[in-house]
């Protein structure tokens, strides 16, 4: 039976930290098989988790992010924890794909991003933070 | 990311490579309303070294682009992405709206 691996990076909520977070994500999806694709995916959906943490979390003020991905035989699970302020996914308004250009409104794209690559979104508040678990599991 | 920015006769060149993310994608879009400053509304970005875009680059170019289309003055028009690139564009529902080519020679050709 193939055994669990977990990797984790904690880092300064920062958005010049998010290009490190990125060759992190990167390189364990790398090394737990996914094709080029997959990789990039995966980074793009922890980048903009990330991003929110930041921006709406923590408000640009000081704080962590602690990444934990645990790569199963079957699946990648990547958990974003901090402690800023908690996060109503359900406020954020999902943008119209099918709206001209003139008319898109610019908000709710990495949310959206999360949603359409991972195989699950999850968002968890309590008193020790904000829990993000999001879920890929491979194709076979 | 690095961005390189080349006058030609009928629009501006603009090389965006590496990797744009919510950390310097203030930087493109200062690099963006320069131009437009200038008057220059015919922008054609040239993506073929871009490894990574994500929300935050988008925005920059949707804005930009809506910028550059009042009046019918001009476009943001984009040339050369690569495949992950362009699959993000799909994701976002971009490959609709933007005018994409394959290469810049297409792209200015076709100004």
């Amino acid at each position: 039976m193939e055994e669990t691996s977990l990797y984790e990076l904690t880092v300064p909520a920062r958005f010049e930290n998010l290009a490190l977070i990125g060759d992190f994500i990167s390189g364990v999806a790398r090394r737990a098989g996914f094709d080029e694709k997959g990789v990039f995916n995966l980074q793009l959906a922890c980048d903009e988790a990330c991003t929110n943490v930041i921006e709406h979390a923590y408000g640009g003020g000081p704080g962590q992010i602690h990444i934990a991905v645990t790569v199963y035989p079957d699946r990648i699970q990547m958990e974003i924890h901090d402690t800023g302020r908690p996060f109503d996914p359900t406020t954020v308004r999902m943008p119209d794909l099918e709206a001209p250009l003139e008319r898109r409104e610019t908000g709710g794209l990495g949310l959206h991003f999360m949603r359409s690559i991972m195989d699950e979104v999850r968002f968890e508040f309590g008193e020790c933070g904000n829990r993000l678990t999001m879920v890929k599991r491979r194709t076979p | 990311m690095e961005i390189e920015v080349k006058q030609l006769k009928r629009a501006s060149l603009v090389k965006v490579s590496g990797r744009v993310d919510s950390s310097n994608a203030p930087d493109l879009e200062k690099a963006l309303k320069e131009l437009m400053e200038q008057g220059q509304f015919r922008i054609v970005v040239d993506m073929s070294g871009l490894n990574f875009i994500s929300s935050a680059g988008l925005r920059v170019l949707i804005s930009a682009a809506k910028t550059c289309r009042r009046w019918n003055r001009g476009d943001v028009y984009l040339a050369a992405l690569p495949q992950h690139i362009m699959e993000t564009f799909e994701l976002a529902g971009l490959t609709r709206v933007f005018k994409i080519f394959p290469d810049t020679v297409e792209a200015v050709g076709n100004l």
